[in-house]
């Protein structure tokens, strides 16, 4: 699959460090699976799908490729490989999704497919401060129960997702445990979804390069995310 | 019969013949073992270098078709901190039997001595010398498997820094006579050949106008390549018919396999291939090999190494007696 060419449908500005585009191409994915977006002469990063009808891509400024992405007005070409990866799996009527940072955005995806399918959906929505959260009230105003976390306690519970997570675990109430986040985040995430025996499908971040499952740079623990992840299953101790 | 894939390489005894390619997933212990466990009989890491790198930007790698184009740009932590990963991925392998060959590149004859040595300290089986990466150009210049007197100053330098572990030197597809290159490495000191690295190629987007590939241009591999890796295969075995060969180059099944070692290789790289069937791809052409091998009455991979050099053998029942002469005709 070679990159093809789309352009710039609509740009939303969704916090301070973050926009959503909304991109003229339309395809079938799960949410969970990302795309590799290019500008000739520039650079090629993955982006997790926000949608794929149309294909939609939240994008936080990060460095000079996510910057110059934060400049381009509705119209400008950008090219597309995707979807690629393996995304979430629906399993469960009762969810929880959490999301730390700008991992939100592969939730907001998925959040929109459960709640399609009839499935309750609680959401802990994790950043450092309050002008960094994400898709808040998109989420409240599709009905998803959504609970806020704030390191700084500008907004919602002082402190980490997990703090959050651990009494809606330990009730018992949880069919699945969706997470996409920061590393430290996943990896407290999956302790605690082996601890209360709730099955977790946690999205990994990492760098691609090659896309395709060779040359090894996105490695996790043996597994290639850009081939097998991002969402890997966490199974419950026997 | 049963057949047995166990390969004499050098000193080695591989549990299989085929090889884990450089550059395809050998950036960690858990990968390289990973390889080892579908069936690598050994794997090789990803090339390191004298200092880190972190690699050419995106895009590094496309599918095209008909085959893949990649310029990753050698992406590697650095000699001193490759050591630790090659000790991990050694201790790892040795239950599994499967051998370590370590890659390495450098930017001058000398740093290929002193890179050797350090990844020495890790004991991998096999040292393997990338004189033949075609995406690092522009800082590096031609490789040094361009010519056969920059690819032997090489091999002797590798030879000198560490003379007691065996090197195998990976040579490039796109010169004149590759056969040449392989005997002037040989004579220098190599124990074995690796052949082939990627072929040079270019993709360019039309809507853009663009090289699709940061670096512009890149190595072909895949099946697009798999012709030229044998016909090189073939050259370098003839031209050295006595060292021992890996054939890589565009194999993604086992009847490839199978045509590579034909062409003469001892042993069978594998790359691209875990894009083209997934992870699953090693078993896979092992399990196809074995099975071809028993169904043509064949008990090892070296019944046909080298067939593709010797003249076909027909099964003719015994010339029928002349024809009596018939007399009284015209």
């Amino acid at each position: 699959m070679l990159p093809q060419a789309t352009r710039i449908e609509a740009v939303i500005s969704e916090n301070a460090r973050t926009r959503t585009l909304v991109l003229a191409a339309h395809w079938q994915a799960e949410p969970g699976q990302f795309l590799l977006a290019w500008l000739p002469r520039h650079d090629e990063k993955p982006f997790s799908l926000v949608d794929d009808d149309p294909v939609t891509i939240t994008v936080a400024a990060v460095g000079p490729f996510t910057r110059l992405l934060h400049r381009l007005q509705p119209g400008t070409r950008l090219w597309l490989r995707g979807p690629l990866g393996r995304g979430f799996v629906l399993r469960g009527q009762r969810l929880l999704l959490v999301g730390g940072g700008y991992g939100v955005a592969p939730l907001w995806f998925l959040a929109r497919r459960a709640m399609a399918a009839g499935a309750a959906v609680t959401a802990v929505i994790g950043a450092r401060t309050a002008a960094e959260l994400l898709f808040v009230t998109r989420l409240a105003a599709m009905g998803v129960h959504s609970l806020v976390t704030t390191e700084d306690g500008s907004l919602g519970h002082k402190g980490l997702v997990t703090d959050v997570v651990e009494p809606l675990l330990a009730a018992g109430t949880v069919d699945t445990l969706y997470g996409c986040g920061p590393h430290g985040m996943l990896v407290a995430l999956a302790r605690l979804a082996q601890r209360y025996g709730v099955p977790a499908q946690l999205s990994w971040e990492a760098y691609m390069r090659c896309g395709l499952g060779l040359c090894g740079s996105c490695e996790h623990e043996g597994r290639l995310l850009c081939l097998e992840g991002p969402v890997l299953s966490v199974s419950p101790e026997p | 019969m049963d057949v047995r894939l166990t390969t004499s390489f050098l000193h080695l005894r591989l549990p299989t013949p085929l090889v884990l390619a450089s550059g395809i997933w050998g950036t960690s212990a858990a990968l390289l073992v990973r390889a080892a466990q579908a069936g690598c009989g050994a794997v090789t890491s990803k090339s390191c270098g004298p200092e880190p790198r972190r690699g050419h930007v995106n895009p590094t790698c496309l599918d095209w078709g008909h085959g893949l184009l990649n310029a990753i740009g050698l992406p590697n932590p650095g000699a001193e901190a490759e050591v630790a990963v090659l000790a991990a991925a050694r201790a790892a392998l040795a239950p599994l039997g499967s051998a370590l060959i370590a890659s390495f590149f450098a930017d001058t004859v000398a740093n290929f001595g002193r890179v050797a040595a350090v990844l020495a300290r890790a004991e991998p089986d096999l040292l393997e010398a990338n004189v033949s990466c075609p995406n690092v150009h522009s800082e590096f210049g031609e490789p040094f498997a361009a010519r056969a007197e920059s690819a032997a100053a090489v091999t002797a330098a590798i030879k000198e820094a560490v003379p007691h572990i065996p090197l195998i030197v990976k040579l490039a597809p796109d010169v004149p006579d590759i056969g040449r290159i392989a005997q002037a490495v040989v004579a220098a000191g190599a124990d074995a050949i690796c052949a082939i690295n990627t072929m040079p190629g270019m993709i360019i987007d039309l809507e853009s106008g663009q090289p699709i590939l940061a670096n512009r241009r890149g190595g072909i591999s895949g099946p697009a390549l798999l012709p030229i890796a044998l016909r090189c295969v073939y050259e370098i075995h003839q031209a050295v018919p006595h060292v021992p060969i890996i054939g890589t180059g565009g194999v993604t099944t086992g009847a490839d396999a199978v045509a590579m070692l034909m062409a003469g290789a001892t042993a069978v790289g594998v790359g691209s291939a875990v894009y083209y069937r997934g992870p699953e791809a090693i078993t896979l052409i092992r399990d196809e090999l074995t099975a071809w091998l028993r169904d043509h009455g064949h008990t090892s991979p070296e019944a046909v190494r080298g067939l593709a050099h010797r003249e076909p053998v027909y099964d003719l029942p015994p010339s029928p007696p002349p024809f009596p002469a018939v007399h009284g005709a015209e």
